[in-house]
């Protein structure tokens, strides 16, 4: 029943040209299902955010680690409350501490207290190397208006597998 | 001075300056990867204006999309704008936004709060 409602489904390397398809997909999807244009800009949105989170932060396990390649997972699904955007993806054992204490200080806070973080992070002006400048999941957070469900999965030495699924109304 | 012009593209905004009106436009989706090199352009050109003699810049924000990427080039932008008007330079912004997207709204409410430049808040049917 559950699989019925997928909607993408992909597990493999992320290229950018990937995520622009990806991208495509789903709005078209949503244009059929004849979703109103605020759903359909807040799935956009959020969809960016978290593919692009994959693009930047994602840390590769070394090959020997596992015999499957290293992949990410994305997979969008509708269901009876509205739509789910889930993704996967590998991340540095050492970074897992404060990746799990910034979600969950983000779950911790009520919508206002998310949109003023927002803000104090956006004019601190700091940008991190990556160009991310720590707004993403404060971003992601604000427009998805529910908890972050989040999980981590240690994998081989030095690795876990992140997985995060964003709800969107 | 030079003129800008950008043309649009799926993951980036169009930008445009209209000399006789004084306008810069900033239209579209702004999703790139990298905003910071997509952003330079522009930033400098703002820097050559503050450096001619015009008196009025009318700065209109006809976003549909950003990421959070470049929404610190947008404030980038909205700084250079402030130390514009700071210099003397008659400086406007109209955050467009559509009907029904309130988070476009907060969007540009935020940007409002931080910079000293008081938005004018022009809500569309359509971008």
């Amino acid at each position: 029943m559950e699989r019925k409602n997928i909607m993408l489904s992909f597990k493999g390397e992320i290229s950018t040209e990937l995520l622009t398809s990806i991208l495509q997909i789903i709005e078209n999807k949503l244009d059929r299902f004849g979703e109103s244009s605020k759903v359909k800009k807040r799935m956009f949105n959020i969809m960016v955010e978290c593919l692009q989170n994959l693009h930047h932060h994602i840390s590769q396990p070394a090959k020997d680690a596992g015999k499957e390649l290293p992949s990410v997972i994305v997979m969008v699904a509708k269901n009876v409350t509205g739509y789910s955007i889930i993704t996967g993806n590998f991340v540095e054992e050492q970074e897992v501490g404060d990746l799990k204490n910034r979600l969950e200080e983000i779950n911790s806070m009520n919508k206002e207290e998310v949109k003023e973080l927002y803000k104090s992070v956006l004019a601190d002006g700091k940008m991190s190397e990556k160009g991310g400048g720590g707004l993403g999941m404060i971003d992601i957070a604000r427009k998805s208006g529910e908890k972050l469900d989040f999980g981590f999965i240690p994998f081989g030495e030095d690795k876990s597998f992140f997985s995060l699924n964003v709800k969107v109304k | 001075m030079e003129t800008i012009q950008i043309e649009g593209t799926p993951k980036t905004p169009t930008v445009k300056f209209d000399e006789p009106t004084h306008t810069l436009v900033i239209r579209g989706r702004s999703i790139p990867e990298n905003s910071i090199d997509f952003y330079k352009p522009l930033i400098d050109w703002l820097d050559q204006y503050a450096n001619s003699d015009a008196s009025e810049l009318i700065v209109k924000m006809e976003l549909e999309y950003f990421n959070t990427s470049s929404s610190k080039c947008i404030l980038d932008v909205f700084k250079k704008l402030e130390k514009l008007k700071n210099n003397g330079t008659s400086v406007s912004v109209r955050w467009h936004y559509e009907e029904d997207d309130e988070d476009m709204l907060e969007a540009g409410e935020d940007y409002d709060a931080i910079i000293d430049i008081d938005f004018e808040m022009i809500k569309v049917e359509e971008i």
